[in-house]
């Protein structure tokens, strides 16, 4: 295949004006002017300060389950569980911000080695359904992500309820100490975004510049080969697991302390399986994460403005990340067989 | 109790559709894995539709072709552009969500037309039996037709074995003459519907009415239900009873334990899932390699040719 | 009847497996069609069942030329044929794979296939348990089903792709004699083996396959000589220069049973000592394959026990014998040996057991070019495994073989190599004996056999039939050998 810059870029330009044009078509559809709609999605996202930061909000758990994926995937995993993971990890946090005394430092401090010990653990378990019990990970993955959300539920409302009321709204919010200090009056979270970029570059150099991460690249794409060059293949499929639920643990550790400021029932977004998206519009690269999951919590947050300013509903964003993903994975398969096509067609043709 | 039970089955029959339409798609080799997505936008689509047109029955169609049209894109991807099938079908579950949620909004909490209750002449009458199976409307049914008439196609006709063949071995169903990848669109896209009537099931029967979520996370449980079903239809339908079971009770429990009864509902969920391990199990193996007769009861073995692609040289 | 093939050609990427192969078969007679592994045999059948697709080439029945795209094409003209590995549905019923695919009305009419399957069988001797699952019959019981089923759908020409492999002496005689009263009653068979026993015992006419190409027909009887040459081309028995002196034992292999899927060998016995080249010859799944896997620890032995270097590693995990010094090569390069989508520098750097956390990409890419120059990779550090050539890959697994390896186990060093790589690749294992290695190879080229190895142990059908001295053996000799036969 050739992958040279232009027809790489191609390869995304194309996607995106197509997905561009199906949005136009629903909105119009929906009966709302199309181009404001998109102004509005634009400005809702980065169109002041206090936007950004909102923007950077959700980046900051995407792109952290998006990276943590890009170790799963690598390994040939589909950690479906990641949503759990995330959800462990704020679990983990939470019990930290409630029950662990000491200054803002020591406090968040523990809360983000809580969230990322509980993320680990937490995927640690598909992974041994998956090496040990034959349970694909798929199917474990969802199953301990109601588990995960069950458990969720279970202590808002029942041993951490807020006073008085037992009420699904959320815990009780956290004591000052707990909650991620910001920046500026837009409230800028500055310590996410740092851990963010560095967990990025943290994969990266990971999946680029060490053996841990081709070994595990040589596990995932031939099993059998690997395993014949030496390769302990069951260990680092779990190892590929605890990087994942480390790093979305982190996530919701960061959910609970910097946004929420208390443990919610969703807590986890579905920022798990819009990551897993953004993994496969990114073609399973580390270096593509960043930007895509900006470009992606840029599109989920400006679509909020839609529902507020012209009574539509904010899935749009979600509808046009769809619909760019499927459209760069069915483009992207096209121009594989036709290589293939003329690949072979050449070998034919040889005298 | 007869009446809990009628109701049971009146409630599970969505699924019943979800679970054998899924079972005769991954019989044929294809995996969809956009149940969660097609259930919810046929859901809202046979609603909209319904309300629009105020027939249930271009409703349910409507529905039907939803989910005919994202399998044919599953097959599409898998067949043609030789893509991964579980990257596509998970793809579309997410943008069919998306989309129920985009398209449906303006028919959030409308009231529109329901599938009629009508009781089965003579059957209707049986003592008990009658009151449970019979007393319903032709989307339950439906759900028995599709179950029994999937179970019979399949076991006892001679394209239902070659759908099995298909599945099983593609080069052997080539070498007897099979037009292999012809009956994967076929198969994949009649799965895609009933998963599509399973929606319409839903949200003009069962949960009458369209909201967001309306079906989340029902999707995921057909697919496991599939699996704990062993990829037979009468087996996968009493997968979706007994779900529909653990529904119930968690439902009656709610009042008993009042601390915890938001948790409650997702327990089937939880429950059903590692119901899976059970399937897994070396134990169970064993066991049903002694005793063929317990052997499918109690293990499944997938397709084995399920998720693959077969072109010719 | 009469079918002709004219001009056949079928390449897969650059290989020609049928480069240009006319041939044609007269009703009444059992025709054989003998040829190495490899040799195109099988393309050139399943072309004949429209199983696959011929890039040219007409294939001509009574002078009427058919069209075959698919085997439903063949299945209609009364072509049947029985693949080497019987395509059965495993977890089927017997009588569903004998049902599958044949025609008649909507319902599977068990009842009337259940007697048809049973008369189609007791007329042939076969005796089936309609209900049991095709999981549980023997290689040899499927391959009956197979037959009965074509019969029984209509089939006027049965081709049979390597029949006999895995089935028992019992199974294999009542084959023949179904097959010659099938071509009695005048009926087209062609029988493909690589076995001359076999199309010596059982056929009427031959045509000798070598590369893509037909090198030769002949009435039987023919003298084996003849055969031989032609399937092997002319056998020189030349010898490497003398080894060193043989040092320590390296390998010792002590009763061994081992057993993968059908197959169970008999009690295996080998040694080998340092600086030695023992060549495994036989037919395919005779248990040189098996041997190899137990001797790298990958096929743990039923019972016997395997010391490597004197220490006894039986049942001992696959990194047990990586760390004491041996090192397997298997035949599917791109199967289990490299991983498509990796670059060569990432197969150096993977193959480098170094402990280091970090990459040094440099490092690497020096250490991945020093690989390339010494072993003439036709590559570069960025290229990713998949697309080198079978001679480029075969390099670059030679290149990843530790240096200090002492027992070096291969499948097929050369298959599929041309010439210039296949010396290459004996070159460079010739050097890693003089540095005290023990080379264990298994091969389905004679003459690789005979010019590199010390010794050649014999296998046939699972047993060790005869160990060889390769300087006082001939071509022929070993020819017969590798057939079962031991020369008269």
């Amino acid at each position: 295949m050739n992958h040279t810059w232009p027809s790489r870029l191609l390869g995304v330009a194309v996607p995106l004006v197509l997905a561009l044009v199906v949005s136009v078509v629903l909105l119009q559809l929906a009966g709302a002017p199309p181009f404001e709609a998109l102004r509005l999605l634009g400005d809702g996202s980065v169109g002041s300060l206090a936007k950004i930061s909102d923007t950077l909000s959700a980046w900051v758990p995407l792109t952290l389950a998006a990276a943590g994926l890009v170790v799963t995937f690598a390994a040939g995993l589909w950690n479906i569980g990641v949503e759990g993971q995330i959800v462990a990890g704020a679990i983990a946090a939470t019990w930290v911000a409630r029950e662990m005394p000491g200054s803002a430092p020591v406090v968040i401090t523990l809360m983000l080695v809580a969230g990322v010990v509980g993320g680990l653990l937490w995927a640690l378990l598909a992974g041994v359904l998956k090496t040990r019990g034959g349970v694909n990970e798929i199917f474990g993955g969802l199953g301990l992500d109601f588990v995960a959300s069950g458990l969720a539920i279970y202590l808002i409302i029942g041993p951490w309820k807020r006073e008085g009321i037992a009420s699904t709204s959320g815990t009780d919010l956290f004591r000052p100490e707990a909650w991620m200090p910001t920046v500026g009056d837009a409230q800028i979270p500055v310590i996410p975004v740092v851990l963010t970029v560095l967990a990025v570059v943290l994969v990266y150099v990971l999946m680029r510049g060490t053996r841990f991460g081709l070994r595990l690249k040589a596990v995932g794409k031939n099993r059998r080969s690997a395993h014949l060059l030496g390769i302990p293949t069951e260990r680092y499929t779990l190892a590929a697991f605890m990087v994942c639920g480390a790093l979305a643990g982190l996530a919701g550790a960061i959910l609970v302390s910097s946004v929420f400021h208390k443990l919610v029932p969703a807590v986890s977004g579905g920022y798990g399986f819009l990551g897993i998206l953004v993994v496969l519009l990114a073609g399973y690269r580390a270096a593509w994460i960043a930007p895509i999951a900006l470009f992606f919590a840029a599109v989920a947050v400006g679509s909020t403005q839609l529902s507020l300013r012209l009574d539509l509903d904010s899935s749009l964003g979600g509808v046009l990340q769809g619909v760019l993903v499927l459209l760069v994975i069915l483009l992207g398969g096209w121009r594989a067989v036709r290589s293939r096509r003329s690949t072979e067609h050449a070998a034919q043709e040889e005298p | 109790m007869e009446a809990t039970l009628a109701s049971i089955v009146a409630a599970a029959s969505p699924l019943v559709y979800a679970v054998v339409g899924e079972t005769i798609t991954e019989k044929a080799g294809v995996v969809n894995l956009s149940m969660e997505g097609t259930i919810m936008l046929s859901a809202m689509t046979g609603f909209a539709v319904s309300y629009t047109t105020g027939s249930v029955l271009a409703g349910f169609l409507a529905a039907m072709v939803v989910g005919m049209l994202i399998a044919a894109l599953v097959a599409f991807a898998s067949i043609e552009l030789r893509l991964n099938q579980i990257a596509v079908g998970f793809v579309l579950a997410l943008l069919a969500v998306e989309l129920s949620s985009f398209l449906g909004d303006p028919y959030v909490g409308q009231q529109g037309p329901s599938v009629r209750a009508i009781d089965v002449p003579l059957l209707s009458d049986i003592p008990f039996l009658g009151r449970i199976l019979f007393q319903h409307n032709l989307s339950v049914y439906g759900s028995y037709v599709a179950t029994i008439g999937a179970y019979v196609f399949m076991f006892h006709t001679r394209r239902g074995l070659e759908m099995q063949g298909v599945g099983e071995r593609a080069d052997a169903s080539f070498a007897r003459g099979i037009d292999v990848n012809r009956l994967r669109y076929l198969y994949t896209i009649v799965g895609g519907g009933l998963a599509g009537v399973a929606g319409a099931a839903f949200s003009l029967d069962v949960k009458l009415g369209w909201r967001e979520g309306l079906t989340t996370n029902f999707g995921w449980i057909a697919l496991a239900i599939v699996i704990f079903g062993g990829w037979h239809p009468l087996r996968a339908a009493s997968g979706a009873y007994l779900f529909g079971v653990l529904q119930t009770v968690s439902l009656k429990l709610q009042p008993v334990f009042p601390g915890v009864s938001q948790i409650l509902p997702l327990l089937p969920f939880v429950l059903m899932i590692f119901a899976l391990v059970l399937v897994y199990l070396r134990l169970f193996r064993e066991l049903g390699d002694r005793h063929p007769m317990l052997r499918h009861l109690l293990i499944a073995d997938p397709p084995s040719g399920l998720g693959t692609t077969f072109h010719r040289e | 009847m009469s079918l002709e093939l004219q001009d056949i050609r079928k390449s897969f990427g650059p290989v020609r497996a049928n480069d240009g192969v006319s041939l044609s078969i007269e009703d009444g007679t059992l025709h054989g069609l003998l040829g190495e592994n490899g040799a195109g045999k099988s393309t050139l059948m399943k072309i004949l069942s429209g199983f696959i697709s011929a890039d040219a080439g007409r294939v001509v029945l009574d002078g009427t030329p058919l069209a075959l795209s698919s085997p439903r094409d063949g299945i209609r003209a009364g072509i049947g044929m029985l693949h080497q590995d019987p395509l059965v549905f495993l977890p089927f019923s017997v009588l569903d794979n004998f049902l599958l695919g044949s025609g008649g009305g909507l319902r599977v009419d068990r009842d009337a296939g259940r007697g048809a399957l049973l008369e189609t069988g007791e007329r042939f001797g076969f005796s089936f348990d309609p209900d049991s699952p095709a999981r549980s019959l023997s290689v040899g019981e499927r391959q009956q089903l197979e037959i009965a089923r074509l019969l029984w759908l209509g089939a006027r020409m049965l081709i049979l792709d390597e029949p006999t492999t895995g089935i028992s002496a019992t199974q294999r005689t009542l084959l023949f004699e179904i097959l010659r009263s099938l071509a009695a009653e005048g009926m087209i068979v062609a029988f493909v083996s690589h076995k001359l026993e076999e199309v010596e015992e059982l056929c009427d006419r031959v045509t000798v396959m070598r590369k893509g190409r037909v090198v030769g027909e002949a009435e039987m009887p023919c003298p084996a000589e003849r055969l031989v040459e032609m399937m092997f081309g002319r056998v020189f028995s030349e010898s490497e220069p003398t080894p060193p002196p043989f040092g320590e034992p390296v390998l010792d292999v002590d009763r061994v049973i081992l057993r993968e899927r059908v197959v169970t060998t008999a009690e295996l016995d080998v040694s080998v000592r340092q600086g030695e080249i023992v060549g495994l010859a036989g037919l395919e799944g005779s248990g040189q394959r098996m041997l190899l896997r137990a001797a790298a620890g990958l096929l743990r032995p039923i019972s016997g026990r395997i010391d490597v270097h004197g220490r006894d590693l039986t049942g001992r995990p696959y990194r047990g014998f990586l760390d004491a010094g041996v090192h397997y090569l298997p035949a599917g390069r791109l199967e289990e040996g490299l991983v498509s989508g990796l670059t060569v520098a990432e197969h150096v750097l993977l193959a480098r057991g170094s402990d280091r956390f970090f990459i040094d990409t440099d490092e690497a890419h020096e250490q991945a070019r020093a690989a390339i120059a010494d072993y003439a990779i036709v590559g570069t550090p960025g290229s990713p495994a998949e697309s080198l050539s079978g001679g480029n890959q075969q390099r670059l697994l030679l290149a990843m073989t530790p240096p200090d390896v002492r027992l070096l186990l291969m499948e097929h060093p050369t298959r599929g190599l041309d010439i210039e790589s296949a010396e290459f690749v004996w070159t460079r294992l010739l050097e890693r004996r003089e540095a005290g290695a023990a080379i264990v190879f298994a091969s389905a080229d004679l003459d690789e056999l005979l010019r590199y190895s010390d010794r050649i142990v014999v296998f046939f059908s699972g047993r060790i039939l005869r160990v060889l001295d390769a300087r006082t053996t001939s071509g022929e000799d070993l020819g017969y050998l590798i057939g079962g036969k031991e020369r008269v």
